[in-house]
C-alpha cells in the first residue's frame, strides 16, 4: 500500500536558539527531498528531529497508509548520521548481521532468511564484495562509509533519512549512491538527504535552511 | 536480543573489550591486602570476604562508563534508540552481556584470590555464592550512572561517585550474609535474601531508569 510523508509546522531548537520553525512538506510514496543549506543552518537537526531524536518543539511528523498508525513514526526510518554505527573490532560482515538481526527484517517485500547471505548482497551493491571478513576498522574512510550504507539495505525501512551520504566518497561511489537512493524510491521509499555535494536526485524536492542566528 | 549479547560479548573478549581488566583489577587489590596487613593469618582470614567483596565492587566499577558511551561514540546508540525493539529490554541485554563478560568472571576468580587471604572453605563458598548474587545488582545500578553520565567525555569517575550510594547496600548484605556463614550466632539467608531482593529490583528499576535517561540524552 502506498504511503505518504507528512511533516506540518515541525520547528525545533538547540538550547534557547531556535534552528528552524514551520516546516511543512508532503512526500509521497517514492518522493525525495535535499536539505541543502550552509553548515550550521540546522540539516542535520532537522533529520534528527525527524528521527525522533531531538525533540521538537512543534508541529507533528506522521506516516500515512502502510504502517501500523500507533507504532512511533521512527520505526520506519532509517537514519544514516555523521557517525557510521559500526564497530571498529567487529568484522563488517558482522556489524550488519548484527544490525540486520537487531532491526528485524521490517516489513520487506523481499524477506531474505539467512541475515549472513543479505549482508554479502549488501556489501556487492556497496562496492564492498569480498571484504567482509576484515574489521571495521582497517577500512579506510570510504570505504566504512560504504559499509554504512550497507545497512541500509539489509534491513527494509520505508524511509530513508540520510545525512551527508557521501561524506569521504570519491566520485564513482557518489554515482552509487545515487542508484541506490533511486532504487530505494523506485520500490516506492522515500528518501531525505541532507547534502552540500552535488547529488543528482531527480526530481526530488528542495528544502534550504537558513537558520535564525547566523549572520548572512 | 540473542545478537546483541554475542555482539556485546564479542566486542568485550576482542582487543580494547576490557573484559580482562576487570580481574586484573580485582586480583592485584586483592594481592596486595596480605603485604599491607602483614602476615598475621588470623586477621587475614577476619577480613577475606570484605576485602573479596570491596575488590570486586571497585573492580565491577571500572569499566562501567564504557556501556554506553562506547555506542553513543560511534552512532549505534541513535540506531537503537529507533527501534521495535524496547530500549528498556535492549538496556537490560546490555547489562546482562558486561555483567557476563566482566562480573561473572570475577566470581569465578574470587575462590582462587580466597586462598590468598587464608579463608576457609566455608567462607570462600560463601563469599562466591553472595557475589554472584550481587554483583549483578552492581551492573544494573551502574546502568542508570553510565546512562546518566553518557554524553560527558570523561565521565567515568562521575558514574563511580554518582552509583557508589547506591551500591553501599548491595556490599553491606553481601559481606554480612558471607560473615553469617562462618559465624555460628548469625543466620545466613536474611541477608542472602535481601542481597537478591535488591539484585531483582534493580533489575526492574535499573533498565527502566537507564532507558529513561538515555532517550533524554540523545539531542
Amino acid at each position: 500500500m502506498p504511503f505518504r510523508l507528512r511533516v506540518d509546522g515541525l520547528g525545533a531548537s538547540r538550547g534557547e536558539d531556535p534552528i528552524f520553525r514551520e516546516v511543512c512538506l508532503v512526500l509521497d510514496a517514492g518522493g525525495a527531498l535535499l536539505v541543502t543549506g550552509r553548515n550550521g543552518t540546522g540539516k542535520s537537526t532537522f533529520l534528527r528531529t525527524l528521527a525522533g531524536l531531538h525533540p521538537a518543539d512543534s508541529g507533528t511528523i506522521l506516516l500515512e497508509g502502510g504502517v501500523d498508525p500507533r507504532s512511533p513514526v521512527r520505526e520506519s526510518l532509517h537514519y544514516l548520521g555523521h557517525r557510521n554505527a559500526m564497530k571498529r573490532d567487529l568484522t563488517v560482515a558482522e556489524n550488519l548481521v548484527f544490525w540486520s538481526r537487531f532491526s528485524g527484517q521490517g516489513d520487506d517485500p523481499v524477506k531474505d532468511a539467512d541475515p549472513a547471505l543479505h549482508a554479502d548482497t549488501a556489501l556487492e551493491a556497496v562496492g564492498l564484495g569480498g571484504l567482509g571478513h576484515l574489521p571495521f576498522g582497517y577500512l579506510s574512510a570510504g570505504q566504512q562509509r560504504r559499509a554504512a550504507l550497507a545497512r541500509l539495505l539489509i534491513a527494509y525501512r520505508p524511509v530513508w533519512l540520510m545525512d551527508e551520504p557521501t561524506a569521504a566518497l570519491d566520485t564513482a561511489s557518489e554515482r552509487m549512491v545515487e542508484a541506490l537512493i533511486a532504487g530505494h524510491r523506485a520500490t516506492g521509499g522515500i528518501v531525505i538527504a541532507a547534502t552540500h555535494q552535488a547529488l543528482d536526485i531527480p526530481g526530488a524536492q528542495m528544502l534550504t535552511m537558513t537558520g535564525f542566528a547566523v549572520p548572512v | 536480543m540473542m545478537a546483541l549479547y554475542l555482539r556485546d560479548l564479542r566486542l568485550a573478549t576482542r582487543a580494547g573489550g576490557g573484559a580482562l581488566t576487570g580481574i586484573l583489577f580485582f586480583m592485584a587489590v586483592v594481592a596486595v591486602v596480605p603485604f599491607g596487613l602483614g602476615p598475621d593469618l588470623k586477621l587475614l582470614a577476619r577480613v577475606g570476604p570484605a576485602m573479596l567483596w570491596i575488590g570486586a565492587l571497585l573492580a565491577s566499577l571500572l569499566g562501567l562508563d564504557r556501556l554506553f558511551q562506547a555506542e553513543r561514540e560511534d552512532g549505534a546508540l541513535d540506531v537503537m534508540l529507533m527501534q521495535e525493539t524496547p530500549l528498556v529490554l535492549t538496556v537490560f541485554v546490555k547489562c546482562l552481556a558486561h555483567w557476563t563478560a566482566s562480573g561473572l568472571p570475577l566470581v569465578l576468580v574470587s575462590p582462587l584470590l580466597g586462598l590468598f587471604l587464608n579463608m576457609e572453605p566455608t567462607a570462600i563458598l560463601a563469599t562466591m555464592l553472595t557475589l554472584l548474587a550481587g554483583t549483578p545488582a552492581i551492573t544494573l545500578i551502574g546502568a542508570m550512572g553510565a546512562a546518566v553520565a553518557v554524553a560527558l567525555p570523561r565521565g567515568g569517575l562521575l558514574v563511580s561517585i554518582l552509583v557508589l550510594p547506591l551500591v553501599i547496600p548491595v556490599l553491606i548484605f553481601g559481606v554480612s550474609a558471607a560473615y553469617a556463614a562462618v559465624q555460628d550466632p548469625a543466620p545466613f539467608l536474611p541477608p542472602f535474601m535481601i542481597l537478591t531482593a535488591i539484585t531483582l529490583f534493580f533489575a526492574v528499576i535499573g533498565p527502566a531508569a537507564a532507558a529513561v535517561a538515555l532517550r533524554a540524552s540523545s539531542e
